[in-house]
């Protein structure tokens, strides 16, 4: 290794990091790809300013688990799910498609996060 | 007050497409969550002195007769291992979750009948269903294994 390149290394590791990612965010990609949609990407952390968990958790009926929520917008229009409050009332209706399908195409369902472990294996 | 730029823009979040009309609407990480009480790990952000302080005031239901249940007591954990005892809060979790979220298919309700493995935790299981994804990270080990146990014996001479 050069030293120039040992130098950058060394400065690398040691520079507290600047950019620090929120983490939390759900990207549910079921069938966004097929359907020629951007995959829905969920944050958490803006969700949990508003609404503590119990509410998507225990009321709506999300499971704690990302890809284990079967989510057709068939129900978000009948008001379950997301739809109990993106109905145009508490929030943007469905639609507003662009505003949650804004994931990267191709991105697998699963949650992102950027902490020190790269979040639990099984993510 | 911590800058916004400690935040990845969604733009270079690498989950956002930087392409999506969306970007020009959705409300910045930054925005959002500099204001808040800072931590030192995960989202930057002291999620419980941010609750209790009042800065964010989250709503506990939507339908007017769901229940809203509040424990109070903190149950002790890994009191036979070689890690400090786990003092787990009931109180600073019931003010997030229902008791349906962990009871009783993460975690039985009798005490004792859990076995806790980090090993699971680290994998998403248990705790790590929740810690390291959208609370504290793993790495935090201490704000768990908080509890010294007593100390050990003094050997006679």
């Amino acid at each position: 290794m050069s030293p120039w390149r040992g130098l950058i290394l060394a400065a690398a590791l040691a520079a507290p990091s600047s950019l620090l990612a929120e983490y939390g965010d759900v990207v549910i990609n079921q069938r966004s790809d097929a359907a020629g949609e951007r995959p829905v990407v969920f944050p958490h952390w803006f969700h949990r300013i508003r609404f503590q968990c119990r509410v998507c958790h225990h009321e709506l009926g999300f499971k704690m688990r990302a890809g284990s929520n079967d989510v057709l917008m068939a129900d978000i229009a009948e008001g379950k799910f997301c739809g109990m409050c993106h109905n145009d009332e508490i929030a943007w209706g469905a639609e507003r498609c662009d505003l949650c399908h804004s994931g990267k195409p191709g991105l697998p369902s699963r949650i992102y996060g950027g902490h020190q472990t790269s979040g639990p294996g099984r993510w | 007050m911590a800058s916004a730029a400690q935040w990845t823009p969604l733009a270079r979040d690498n989950v956002h497409d930087p392409a999506s009309p969306a970007l020009r609407m959705l409300q910045e990480p930054g925005q959002a969550l500099a204001p808040l009480p800072r931590d030192t790990a995960g989202n930057q952000v002291d999620w419980m002195r941010a609750l209790n302080e009042g800065k964010i005031a989250p709503r506990a239901k939507l339908n007017a007769d769901a229940p809203v249940r509040l424990r109070e007591d903190d149950i002790l954990l890994n009191l036979r291992g070689g890690t400090p005892i786990v003092r787990f809060p009931h109180r600073s979790h019931t003010q997030w979750l229902d008791c349906s979220n962990c009871h009783e298919h993460i975690f039985k309700s009798k005490i004792g009948a859990n076995r806790l493995s980090m090993l699971a935790i680290l994998q998403g299981e248990q705790c790590g269903v929740c810690h390291g994804a959208v609370s504290f990270p793993l790495t935090e080990c201490a704000r768990c294994h908080n509890t010294p146990r007593s100390p050990a014996p003094r050997v006679a001479k």
